[in-house]
This record gives structure tokens, sequence and C-alpha cells, in this order.
């Protein structure tokens, strides 16, 4: 049964990843851009692994603080509806504020690395995977060996989490880098710029929603943690 | 605030894709009151092909206020809004911002129906001056972080109590942000300004001060070079001047600047309305060159045409000639024609600038000009000058106005009074002739100065997406 849950959760930081990949709002066109300003496809390449790196970096960003919390508060269950309110929060004041972040137009349109971080950290997209992730820890180790347990039982439990952060984020960052390439390199080399602006929608609240969506989930699967 | 759920049809992603999209609708032209006692306004014409009212204004807006003279005018947003770099890709092109370039005060016109085009939202002067310390609001553009709008005066009653400079409007709320600039260097008049968004840098102009112009032009000023005669090349997210390129004293108000629309190109052109030793009017192209660094060379030069000083307004009496004041030059979305109206000589040049260092007349219009008043073709008096020009985004039809500046018009052309706008055609073979069906004249007492086409036109529109 828990293997299934896992699998599930794993599959969730895979399908987060595509979604992410897919929102032209995370950098798929401005790799078509490079493409066509070098007239290479090789810039493309060095576009995406720019983007991918500030994606990468926006999702440990977040998810490391979580993985420490488990070193000072040994509750699960608080760490996990702390971070589901978060989460959701996050995803009303998307909701109620939809202006964009100016910061992301000071940018220089080089600066793609940078660029892609601000804009998934603006737009709350590591935190789209904490619950995610948090779920995942919770099955990794049985949560009964937290109480009782030593310093250094949580020192190696706290290592581990630390490891499926790196994980989690590197297999979402695969997962979106993978899904806004192959977006780029058809419009690149089939459909043409016209896509752009034929296919691009307002994903604002849909993204938004997606935030409180995943918060909930995250504060009710806390209160299936045993104690 | 509802957002529309798909970019705006008017959103293009290249020159090419602006090009192919359909042609404009309507003209949106703005109506300055021929003294300070007038009202100004916005004028909506149709342009449907078909219409039964194709070509004539088929809606107005008046101001309520009096002595705020319209001139120059843009879009809320344009097709670089369309670049997720933005951050903004659901604006919707919608208002268009017209300031009052005397009186300060900035209407946002609302035209998304344009026969119900009303206005939006005034922001009085004194906000203005509160906020960004400048005066006499200018270009509009719509870039990083906002709405552009350079200004001509700074603070004071005459505009001379600092630089004049850019300030940043919300592109959604109308709010004043504040002023661009972080550090500008030698800049201390400004005009006119436009940028290479990808690219990030932003090049702008000189006129003058109010002091210099608001009058009419200053005879000793412009004798003794005195006005602006160098742009400003600006490191546009750092908010920096980067260069400061002097044309030259004699090359007095370097007005216009117009960058290829292509967005892989570093060049573009700039207009000087007169050079001082000679009356010729003169366009410069300036580029960077391999080591980073801006480059300008004169790549245009306008005879003036002598004339009997009889027939000469006072101003230009001493000098025995018509100088072609090249007032304005506006270049096609495919970077291959630039247009530029000689006020004075009463002519709207073609010039193919395909090779941009090397730009060839390729076809010529007459219409008004100071003591040779070219009719139009359909027998009808254009007063003035061949001045606002406006090209639609397929590069078909070129549009233009006659007004300059209402105490200029009165110093050129001290006997005439009126506002015209017409077109041209320009064929696939580049030929460019008037076309003789298409003549609006505009109320009485009501002239005519900048013209923005429905869906973008050609000095509003900047692209983050090459023509490949």
């Amino acid at each position: 049964m828990e293997d299934m849950t896992l699998a599930a959760l794993w599959w969730a930081v895979i399908f987060s990843g595509i979604y992410h990949g897919v929102n032209p709002g995370m950098g798929w066109p401005l790799a078509v851009s490079a493409a066509l300003f070098e007239r290479k496809k090789m810039a493309m390449a060095k576009a995406l692994a720019m983007l991918a790196a500030g994606h990468f970096l926006a999702m440990v960003v977040i998810l490391l603080p979580f993985s420490m919390m488990y070193f000072l508060i040994d509750n699960e269950r608080e760490i996990r509806i702390g971070a589901g309110v978060l989460v959701v929060a996050m995803g009303i004041y998307l909701l109620i504020n939809r202006r964009h972040p100016k910061i992301l137009a000071r940018v220089h349109p080089a600066k793609l690395g940078l660029w892609s971080f601000l804009a998934a950290t603006a737009h709350g997209a590591g935190l789209m995977l904490v619950p995610i992730y948090l779920g995942i820890c919770g099955l990794l180790v049985p949560s009964e060996s937290l109480s009782g347990t030593g310093h250094a039982a949580a020192q190696a439990l706290m290592s581990n989490n630390v490891m499926t952060a790196f994980l989690v984020a590197a297999t979402h960052t695969f997962a979106m880098t993978f899904a806004g390439a192959a977006i780029a390199i058809f419009v690149y080399a089939w459909f043409g710029l016209k896509f752009i602006s034929k296919s691009w929608f307002n994903l604002d609240l849909v993204w938004a929603l997606s935030l409180i969506i995943v918060g909930a989930f995250g504060i009710y699967s806390a209160f299936g943690v045993h104690h | 605030m509802n957002k529309p759920m798909k970019p705006d049809p008017t959103f293009h992603a290249s020159p090419k894709l602006a090009m192919e999209a359909p042609p404009e609708n309507f003209a949106f032209t703005v109506m300055l009151g021929k003294d300070k006692d007038q009202h100004d306004g916005l004028a909506v014409i149709d342009l449907r092909s078909g219409s039964d009212t194709y070509g004539e204004i088929v809606h107005t807006v008046m101001t309520e206020t009096t002595g705020d003279e319209f001139h120059h005018f843009g879009w809320n947003a344009c097709s670089s809004s369309l670049s997720p770099l933005s951050g903004h890709a659901f604006l919707e092109r919608r208002y268009l911002i017209v300031p009052g370039i005397r009186s300060s005060r900035i209407f946002i016109f609302d035209v998304k129906d344009p026969l119900k085009a009303h206005i939006h939202k005034i922001i009085e002067p004194e906000e203005l001056f509160e906020k960004t310390g400048y005066s006499r609001p200018h270009t509009i553009h719509c870039g990083p972080e906002g709405i552009y709008v350079s200004t001509l005066g700074g603070g004071g009653p005459d505009g001379t109590d600092g630089p004049p400079g850019i300030f940043i409007m919300d592109c959604e709320t109308f709010e004043i942000i504040g002023r661009y600039e972080m550090d500008r260097g030698a800049q201390d008049k400004h005009y006119d300004f436009w940028w290479n968004l990808p690219q990030d840098y932003m090049v702008s102009s000189e006129w003058g001060l109010p002091p210099q112009y608001e009058n009419g032009v200053v005879a000793e000023d412009l004798l003794s070079n005195k006005y602006g005669h160098s742009i400003h090349f600006w490191d546009l997210r750092a908010r920096k001047n980067i260069q400061t390129m002097d044309f030259g004293d004699n090359y007095q108000m370097a007005l216009e600047i117009r960058p290829a629309h292509d967005p892989t190109k570093s060049y573009g052109f700039c207009g000087v309305v007169v050079d001082t030793t000679n009356l010729q009017g003169a366009i410069f192209t300036w580029w960077r060159d391999d080591d980073g660094v801006w480059q300008s060379k004169k790549t245009i030069t306008i005879d003036p045409r002598p004339e009997d000083p009889e027939n000469l307004p006072d101003l230009l009496k001493g000098f025995g000639a018509v100088p072609p004041l090249v007032t304005d030059i506006d270049l096609s979305l495919d970077d291959k024609y630039l247009y530029v109206a000689c006020w004075g000589l009463g002519e709207m040049h073609q010039y193919d600038v395909s090779d941009p260092m090397n730009p060839v007349l390729n076809g010529k219009v007459e219409l008004g000009g100071i003591a040779t008043e070219h009719k139009h073709p359909n027998g009808k008096d254009v007063i003035y000058g061949p001045q606002m020009v406006e090209i639609s985004r397929d590069g078909k039809r070129v549009y233009w106005t006659n007004s300059l500046y209402s105490s200029w018009d009165n110093q050129f052309y001290p006997h005439q009074e009126g506002g015209q706008m017409v077109m041209a055609n320009v064929g696939e073979d580049g030929s460019f002739s008037l076309d003789p069906n298409f003549y609006i004249d505009f109320p009485e007492n009501m002239r005519a100065h900048q013209i923005r086409l429905e869906g973008g036109d050609c000095s509003t529109d900047s692209f983050c997406y090459p023509s490949v």
C-alpha cells in the first residue's frame, strides 16, 4: 500500500515538472527566442540549460529549509500542516494579487538562469512541491522511529531528507525541462512563432488554484501521519 | 480586474507576423486647438475597407479643458508585451495615453470599441510635477515595468528647473511610478526615445527646453546652435546613460529615433531638422560596432530650395531659402523604407534603406509647402506641409497630417489655418503616390498631429522575436 502511495507521489513530482515546463511563464518561449536570435539550435540547448539551472535552484532553496526543519521540530504533522497552510496562503495571495511581478522585467534578457530562478520563486513553483516532498519524506522513514531516537538518528534522517530534496528537485526539473524543450523544439522547427500567441493562454487562475489544491492535500495528508 | 484568457490578437511576436496580420480598421488622430483657448480631442477615422464611411471621421472625443495641446501619444501595450520576460502577457492593447504637451495633463482614452472611445482617466499636471519633477510629457512606449513617457521640461513654471527625462507609469492602473533615470550622464534636454528590448539598449534624442519652443522657434538660439544636437545611448534595464553622441553643434534639433524593428539588428536612424551651416535637413544612421561602441554617420541630406524673400515668412526672409525642416521620420516594419517628412519644402520622401549606410531616394510626394502650396490630387488645398507620418503594418499605406506645433505653425505658415490628413499608397514595386480619394479635413479650429493605427503601427511596436 505504502509503495503505491510513494510511487504516486513520485509521479506527482514528475507531473508537476511537466506542468511547469509547458507553462510559457516558466520560460520555454525564451529558448525559442534564443535559437532564433543566434540562428542555431545550440543556442536553444544553452538557454534551456540556464532555465533548468535557475528552476532547480528555486526548488532546492524552498525544499532544503523544510528538510532541515525535521532537525528542529520533531513533530512531523506540525511541519506538514504548516507547509500546507503556507502553500495555500501563496495560492490565495496569487489569486487576489493578479498583478505580475515587475522585478522580472528588470532582469537582463541574457540572464536566463536568474530570470528562471526569480520567475519560479515569484510564482511559488517551489512551494507547489513542498507537500509532495514532505509526503515522500514521511513515507521513506517510518514516523514511529522519530520518537525516542537519539540525536544521531535524527541527523541521519535529516541527511536522508536532504538527499531526497535534491532528488525531488532534480526529477522535477528534468521533467520540466523535457516538457519545455519539446514545445520549444516544435515551435522552432515546425509550428513557427505564431504558435506562441495562439497556444498561450492565461494560466494565472489555474496556477493559483493548483497551489491551493496541493496545499490542501498537504494539510489533509498530514492528519494521516501516525504518532 | 478581469483578465483575458488569450493574448491580445494585436500582439505580434515578430515584425513579419505583424505585417501579415489583418490590416488596420481605424486610425486615431489627435486634434489640437489652434490656440490655447480651444479644446483638444481625439478623432476616430474609419479605415474598414468597403465601409460607407471609409476615410471619414466617425467619432470624436473632446476634452473639457483648454490649452492642453495634444501632440504625440501611444498605446498602453504593444507587441513586446507578449514576451514572457515582460511579466504581463495578458494586457490588452486598449488604451491610448495622450499627454497635453503644453499643460502637462495626461489623458487616458479607452478605445476598445473605437466608435465608443471615451476618456478613461485624467492625470492632473500637479501629480506629474510632484511625483517626477518633470513636465511637458511627450513620447509614449510600453516597456519593461510599465509605460515609459519622455518629457521636454523639468520643474518650475518654465520647465527649466532641473533636466527633463523619462518617467514610468503603471501599465494597468496608470499610476505614475516615478523617474526612470539612475544615471543620466550628459543628458540635459529631451525629445524622443526608443529601444531594442532583447538587446537591452535605449536611444534618446533632444529638441530644446520649453522656453526654446513654447512661443515659437527662437531664432537667436537656433543660429547660435543652442538646440539639441546629441543622442544618448542607455543601458535600458540598468537605467544608465552609457554613451552620448554629439552629431555636431550645427545639427540642430535631433528629433525622431527609429531603430530597426528586427530585434537582431543593432542600428537605426535619427532625423535632424536643420543644419545651420547650409539649411539642409539630415538623417543620421547610428549603429553599434564590433567593439560595442555606438557610431553614427550622416547618410541622407536634403537641400533647401532658394525662394524669393517676398514669399517667405519673416523668420526665413533673411535666408532667401526654404529649409526642408525634417520634422518626422518613420521606418516600415520590414526595415526597408524610411519616410522623411520635409515640413518646410512640402515633400514626403521615401528612401530605400535596405542598406542603412547607403539610403536611396525611391519616391517623393509633393504637398503643401512654404511658398509652393502644392495641391492634393483631388484639387483641394493641404495647408502647411507633410508632418506626422505613420505607416500601416503591412507597409502598403502611408498616412500623414500637417501640423507641427501650434506656435511653430503660426511662424512658418503665418496665413494658414486648419488641419488635414492624407494617405499615400505603396505598390509592391515600392511605387509611392497619393491616394486621390483619401482626404480628411478636420473640423474648424482643429489642427491634426500624430496618428495611431488600430492594432499597432510602425512607430509603436517593439518586438522580442526576429523575423525569420
